[in-house]
């Protein structure tokens, strides 16, 4: 996983609450085996439609999505975080994420960061009236900036404590754990005889 | 101080804690589908990696295979290759699997409680949202992502945040006709899609203690519908009858110390949860959603709701865009709501006492000729018992479509989908927007409810037929 430190880049406004995981890729799209090329399945249902947000050409570059709450709600798929990334996002902001979608994100390298709903709705303002325009995503500072003078957007955003150093890091989490093979040996020398096993 | 279920399930499998870390927690049961795990195996492959413990994992192929001609080899060539990959992972990594055909097949939340192997006090694990299901046993079991599922294979364990406990306190009894899905979905609307954000619920009370252990699995299975982290239901007499006769289940003296250890899994009665809500039962009526997200339901005698009525801006606007999207009218009566497709199936509602209840309705009736009617069982072995019980006889004879064992219409990621602007009542737990087909409109329902509304076309609870002679 590459490490994040930081990241400025053209913020797109998803004026949207409870965009679930079958709204970010429809389960049509999850077919490939690989974890490559799912961004034409990215938000496939709206993408037909040419108002839709990211088929305008102001924000076609986009990497800093903006959502309303509840974002990534519903099915598990980790297929959602990869189709965001291969489209080019490194982070969403929003005031509510789905548990496990915030885990998925940490663990491929999308940075979550929520903030409190008063910040998306600027965010929003001020990326509708200026398409294009930059979020700056500091996960050093735990910050999201936009926007220039008097009102210029800043403010913190969350995320746990342990995701964040290992964003920052760029650290596997396996390799973590398998630094930690002993204690895991010896919990399952106590494990009772009657737990279950499939062969 | 005592611990509640939750707790005392979450302390046995500690293997390290550590000051600012997540708790490093062992998982007794890993179970693998062909969606969410090509690429952990990959991954596996690429670092040089093996599944540390191919005894404690099982693999079925259930979202993506087809319900007809399954005994063919599969049309759509890109599924074939994602089941087909599975196989070949299977077979390179030791991983016992119940492949298309084998009586055992079927979703994986559905096998793994019919084999036994879904026990109390156990932690489960699946890259599948809906793996609270195994809760209703009083096992951890939550969903998890694929680069977990990497994780989980090669080292059988999760690092994983200790999150805090909720009480669903349902008091009283549901009334007739009333069943443990119209329960979940009031409770859902009740709390909103984020109520259970954060939490591992635990259900508890009367009404959830007379549910049977198939009961229970429906209210566990959509505990991530309101955002929970896990539901849990504390094993009694009722979960250790189910598990008796079942084929993995624990023998002779391994039984007796397992059922003492399950015994003591309950909240104790000075423990306290972090958050607490009471539901009364026997108040609930069947319910169904109109909108496009689980918490958006209304009892089935209501009406469409005026998104004006919501108090919370953010509610209103997604009110306004669910109408739209549903193509529903405020004030419409719900079984005014004509239904094209009635799906029963799916790991909500796809189990043998499910499509008993079905038939029970369907018996001496006919499908509507404008609405179709699919049952999909949801294993090979429920499907089996179906039609040594003559299940699919009376399903038949009533024109309905009787199919092969998978996920099916429930996410409609095979040939079995929704046309854009059709319109279903469905057994299974999702109404999003396209998820049963691309622009399809879905009206969540109980199985009662599901089938006599393919009787009459329209919205509709079995008190709303006619008598039969
Ligand atoms: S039946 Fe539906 S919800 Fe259950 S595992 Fe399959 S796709 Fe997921």
């Amino acid at each position: 996983m590459d490490a994040f430190t930081t990241h400025t880049g053209v913020g797109v406004p998803l004026r949207r609450s409870n965009v679930d995981t079958d709204q970010i890729i429809p389960a049509h799209y999850l077919k490939r085996v690989s974890r490559t090329g799912f961004e034409d399945g990215l938000f496939a249902a709206w993408r037909d439609n040419p108002d839709f947000v990211l088929n305008r050409p102001e924000y076609s570059n986009g990497s800093v999505l903006v959502a309303g709450p509840d974002f990534g709600t519903g099915s598990s798929r980790e297929h959602a975080v990869w189709a965001l990334m291969n489209y080019g996002f490194r982070a969403v902001i929003a005031p509510r994420f789905g548990d496990i979608f915030r885990g998925n994100s940490g663990k491929a390298g999308l940075v979550a960061a929520q903030v409190d709903d008063k910040v998306v709705s600027r965010l929003w303002d001020f990326l509708e009236d200026n398409p294009g325009g930059v979020v700056t995503v500091d996960l050093e500072s735990r910050t999201v900036k936009a926007g220039e003078g008097a009102d210029a957007i800043e403010d913190s955003f969350d995320i746990d404590d342990y995701t964040r150093w290992r964003l920052l890091e760029g650290l596997d989490d396996i390799g973590i754990t398998l630094g930690h093979a002993d204690d895991i040996t010896a919990y399952e020398q106590g494990r009772p005889s009657f737990k279950p096993a499939t062969l | 101080m005592g611990r509640t279920l939750a707790e005392k399930v979450w302390d046995e499998h500690v293997v390290r804690t550590a000051p600012g870390e997540p708790d490093l927690l062992y998982i007794d049961l890993h179970l693998i589908h062909e969606v969410t795990s090509p690429q952990a195996f990959e991954g596996l492959r690429l670092s040089d990696r093996t599944v540390r413990r191919p005894d404690l994992t099982l693999a079925t192929e259930d979202h993506n295979v087809p319900t007809v001609d399954w005994d063919k080899p599969i049309a759509d060539p890109v599924s074939r290759t994602q089941v087909e990959t599975l196989r070949r992972n299977a077979e390179e990594f030791g991983i016992r699997l119940h492949a298309l055909g084998d009586k055992d097949q079927g979703i994986v939340h559905i096998i793994g409680p019919q084999l036994g192997l879904t026990q109390p006090g156990m932690t489960i694990v699946c890259g599948d949202s809906h793996t609270s299901t195994h809760g209703a046993f009083g096992a951890l079991a939550f969903g998890i992502g694929t680069s977990e599922v990497e994780h989980v294979l090669a080292t059988q364990t999760l690092t994983q945040k200790r999150p805090r406990t909720m009480a669903v306190t349902v008091n009283g009894s549901l009334p007739d006709g009333v069943t443990a899905k119209d329960l979940v979905l009031t409770l859902i609307t009740h709390t909103g899609t984020g109520g259970g954000q954060g939490y591992i619920v635990e259900y508890r009370g009367p009404a959830i203690e007379e549910l049977s252990m198939e009961g229970r699995m429906t209210i566990c299975n959509m505990s991530i519908e309101w955002g929970a982290k896990a539901g849990m239901i504390a094993p009694d007499q009722t979960t250790f009858d189910y598990l008796a006769d079942k084929p993995e289940a624990p023998k002779g003296a391994d039984w007796d110390a397992a059922v003492e250890h399950w015994r003591g899994l309950v909240t104790d009665d000075d423990a306290t949860y972090d958050k607490e809500i009471v539901l009364d039962a026997s108040t609930m009526t069947p319910f169904v959603t109109w909108g496009t997200n689980p918490g958006q339901g209304v009892p089935l005698g209501e009406a469409v709701p005026d998104p004006a009525s919501f108090d919370e801006p953010s509610d209103r606007v997604a009110a306004e865009k669910a109408l739209e999207y549903m193509a529903l009218t405020a004030g419409t009566p719900m079984r005014e709501v004509k239904v094209d497709t009635v799906f029963v199936g799916s790991c909500t509602n796809g189990r043998i006492e499910d499509l008993r209840l079905a038939a029970e309705v369907i018996k001496g009736r006919t499908v509507d000729p404008d609405t179709r009617l699919l049952v999909v069982p949801g294993s090979a072995k429920v499907r089996l018992q179906a039609e040594d019980e003559g299940l699919d006889v009376v399903f038949k004879e009533a024109g309905a479509e009787w199919r092969g064992a998978g996920c099916s219409m429930c996410l409609g990621m095979n040939p079995d989908q929704l046309a854009p602007g059709e319109r279903s009542a469905s057994t299974s737990n999702r109404n999003f927007e396209g998820r049963q087909g691309k622009g399809g409109r879905t009206h969540l329902v109980s199985v009662p409810v599901a089938a006599a509304t393919a009787v009459r076309g329209t919205l509709s609870s079995p008190a709303d037929l006619p008598a039969l002679d």
